[in-house]
């Protein structure tokens, strides 16, 4: 080709791009101006401590926010499950950072509860066995009733077994423990566990109707959460297990402000280098293919893009990253109760974030999650004030007198969530700082 | 035979108790699904918000039902399904209808009636706190035993109960002959099969989607008024009928309401037999088995707090096997 005549146009493209960066940063640096300026106003309203804690808890929030850029901004699928990826994260952590319970390990609940697992394992193995009989020439009808009569009283015999070894391991160490390695190790399991939890419901849903997946995820989380809660054994339900174990010093040890700011430094190198790595992912020819499958499906099936494979992996690593990110905002907060986990904080507060810091731009989705995070805490106090003048007009006015107002002034924040979801939607749907697509003429 | 009573009284009529209130629940999905093409979440909470319209009523009129020996409740059933009919058109012309007018994706509007979800329950603890109220105010529920010669355990059927079954087949036998019979039904039907069709042909595409939203408003207000009277209201009602409502449309075939009632009742089914202790049933054998096979005491499929997992897993089933449903749904 000739150097002479490409010149002047990618000088024009150049020019044009120059162009439009320029005029951009205008909008992200007074909207970061202000944003900082708000943090600044609430540390010296708070004091230091209080605003570390909340500038560490957005910043666990912030990995959360960039798993659902991902999965909803790159690639349009809706991930209404956050909770339940951010509870496994959170399990994760717990379990693998808590003492040894010396209890269990030296009594025979550990091999009883080994042989239950054998047990699982080759019922699953003798009702797969069976489900391929027909390869040898059993007929089809016969098969499928074999191999669910045969599901059927495997299960119920593992259960029952299984029913009775947590139940002595309830009433004799009361759980089993953790096992005592560094928090770390732990946080990088749960993305890994997050990620397998994700890939099933993936490989079931992403070929669907996208509605599909949103009901699938909203039940997978119930379910995670209804199992760490009622499965003592493993997680003391109710009872709650603290302290969690920090990477960095305890506050015992050099005072709260210092600890939370070593783990505040944590998290942000986390954010730094998952932002790296996902702005190479989304500028690399990976990134383009996901964006056009996102923009056409048709056009990119046509190209000859694994549509299904691509869907899988984004899908995938949103996952993991709820769940690094849940394992971080656990051990922060240093107790883990199964009740914690709600879908209003872990999964709607979240999707706020995407939705109006912008979805598919990765600083948009920072931004989202430190401001959003902090109009939410600062929201508290704000809603009981507000409720109480509310209530001394209702009381005047009609004789209104409600119990618990407490608990009522935090459900008017749900329902403040619930309808800056649909302005944002309707009057800002690219978010505050759009998804900047790249033209190339 | 006292086991086989028990298994009726735990089984056939919790069951069907629960497969009504999961089947009207799910056509109202299904009916939104089809004519508007979005999962609609904000479902459960209009059932939730629709019990809130009645016991407010109930609480207002307490003795209203006395002179017709009816629960104060049914007799404000009809002004409890007008006024969530009117929040649900409200809710459609604030909220949805700029969206749809933007042309945005179905997974936008779904993302919307999230927004909604939350809008409804927030208002609704505002209003109700978050305890439990009986719908039954100054009054008594009523309980029937039907003694079975031969048997010393009776069938048991409470006043609700017999109120639901009969309500339900009136709603079924009314929705069926209003979308057979009634002209605006057969455009219904019409635009759910291609609605720039139905459009073309003059039907008022407009007057349609309000209707469907004045159906699904008056179905969920129902639904969810026979499930409080028969237990109480709570606030958090919504949370434990999402799932299986869902689960119901699909398994039924999205966009098709008779498969929405036979997959209510299907999961409703489905769910009473997970949960219930099996053993029960076998103990009349207990004596003639061999002495090597104990019988466990519990041998229910699933605990009670696992409930949610049973319609769970009929999804994920019906997802792999099945996706367009038993009858076969419009769109996958």
């Amino acid at each position: 080709m000739n150097p002479t005549s490409k010149t002047p146009i990618s000088n024009n493209s150049a020019s044009q791009h120059a162009a439009s960066r320029r005029a951009m940063p205008m909008r992200e640096l007074v909207l970061f101006g202000g944003l900082a300026i708000a943090v600044l106003a609430v540390f010296a309203t708070m004091g230091p401590a209080y605003s570390t804690r909340m500038l560490v808890e957005a910043s666990c929030y912030a990995i959360l926010a960039l798993g659902l850029t991902i999965q909803w901004g790159y690639a349009g699928q809706f991930n209404a499950g956050i909770m339940g990826f951010v509870a496994l994260g959170g399990f994760s952590a717990t379990f693998f950072s808590i003492p040894v319970n010396h209890e269990f390990w030296s009594s025979d609940l550990p091999g009883r509860l080994g042989w239950v697992l054998l047990a699982m394992i080759v019922v699953t193995a003798i009702v797969f066995g069976i489900s391929r009989l027909d390869r040898i020439g059993v007929p089809k009808l016969l098969r499928t009733t074999l191999a669910i009569v045969a599901g059927l009283v495997g299960y119920l015999v593992v259960i029952s077994w299984l029913r009775s070894v947590t139940g002595d391991i309830e009433s004799q160490v009361e759980f089993i423990g953790g096992l005592g390695l560094p928090v770390w190790l732990g946080w990088i399991v749960g993305g890994v566990l997050a990620g397998g939890v994700g890939y099933v419901i993936g490989h079931i849903c992403l070929g669907l109707r996208s509605d599909y997946l949103v009901i699938a995820t909203l039940g997978i989380a119930e379910i995670i959460k209804a199992f760490l809660k009622n499965s003592d054994w493993l997680t003391r339900g109710t009872a709650t297990i603290s302290p969690l174990p920090w990477p960095v010093p305890d506050p015992g040890e050099v005072g709260f402000l210092t600890a939370r700011a070593l783990y505040l430094s944590v998290t942000v190198v986390m954010i730094a280098v998952v932002f790296f790595l996902l702005h190479r992912a989304y500028h690399a020819p990976w990134g383009r293919m996901i964006r056009a499958i996102r923009d056409n499906e048709v056009s990119a099936a046509a190209m000859g893009k694994s549509i299904n494979r691509r869907r899988q992996e984004i899908f995938v690593f949103g996952c993991i990253l709820m769940g690094i990110g849940g394992a971080v905002l656990t051990s922060f907060n240093g107790l883990f109760d199964p009740q914690g986990y709600l879908p209003l904080n872990h999964t709607f507060l979240v999707l706020v974030m995407v939705i109006l810091g912008g979805p598919g731009n990765n600083l948009g989705t920072l931004f989202g999650a430190v401001l959003v995070y902090v109009i939410w805490i600062m929201s508290g106090p704000l809603a009981l004030a507000l409720m109480h003048a509310i209530t001394a007009l209702g009381g005047s006015w009609f004789d209104w007198q409600p119990g618990n107002l407490d608990s009522r002034a935090l459900q008017a924040r749900v329902f403040v969530i619930g309808l800056l979801i649909l302005l944002v939607l309707r009057f800002a749907p690219r978010g505050l700082i759009p998804e900047k697509v790249v033209h190339h003429d | 035979m006292n086991e086989l009573i028990y298994f009726f009284n735990y089984v056939v009529i919790a069951g069907s108790v629960t497969g009504c209130i999961y089947a009207i629940g799910a056509v109202g999905v299904t009916l939104i699904y089809s004519i508007l093409r979005f999962a609609h979440f904000a479902h459960a909470d209009m059932m939730t918000l629709g019990t809130l319209a009645v016991l407010l009523l109930t609480l207002a009129f307490p003795h209203a039902g006395d002179p017709l020996g009816l629960p104060t409740a049914i007799v404000m059933l009809p002004v409890g399904m007008a006024i969530t009919s009117l929040i649900a058109v409200g809710i459609d012309r604030a909220f949805y209808q700029p969206l749809r007018n933007h042309g945005v994706k179905p997974i936008v509007m779904v993302i919307a009636s999230l927004g909604v979800t939350l809008m409804l329950q927030g208002l609704i603890r505002l209003f109700a706190g978050t305890g439990s109220q009986n719908l039954y105010v100054d009054a008594r529920k009523e309980i029937f035993r039907i003694d079975v010669p031969g048997v010393t355990r009776p069938i048991i059927l409470t006043e609700p109960q017999i109120i639901l079954f009969v309500i339900t087949i009136i709603a079924v036998v009314g929705l069926h002959l209003f979308l057979t019979r009634a002209r605006l039904g057969k455009a219904m039907r019409a635009m759910s099969d291609n609605p720039d069709l139905a459009r073309a042909s003059g039907i008022n595409t407009k007057l349609i989607i309000t209707l469907t939203w004045i159906i699904a408003g008056s179905l969920a207000t129902l639904a969810g008024t026979l499930l409080s009277l028969d237990v109480a209201f709570k606030p958090d009602l919504s949370f434990f009928l999402l799932l299986p409502i869902f689960a119901a449309a699909i398994v039924g075939g999205v966009g098709h309401p008779y498969g929405a009632i036979a997959g209510g009742f299907l999961v409703g089914f489905a769910e009473t037999l997970a949960v219930f202790n099996w053993s029960v049933l076998l103990r009349p054998l207990r004596d003639s088995l061999p002495t090597w096979l104990e019988l466990p005491t519990n041998l229910a499929l699933v605990g009670t707090e696992y409930k949610i997992v049973v319609p769970f897993f009929i999804l994920i089933a019906v997802l792999i096997w099945r996706p367009t449903g038993i009858f076969k749904g419009k769109v996958i």
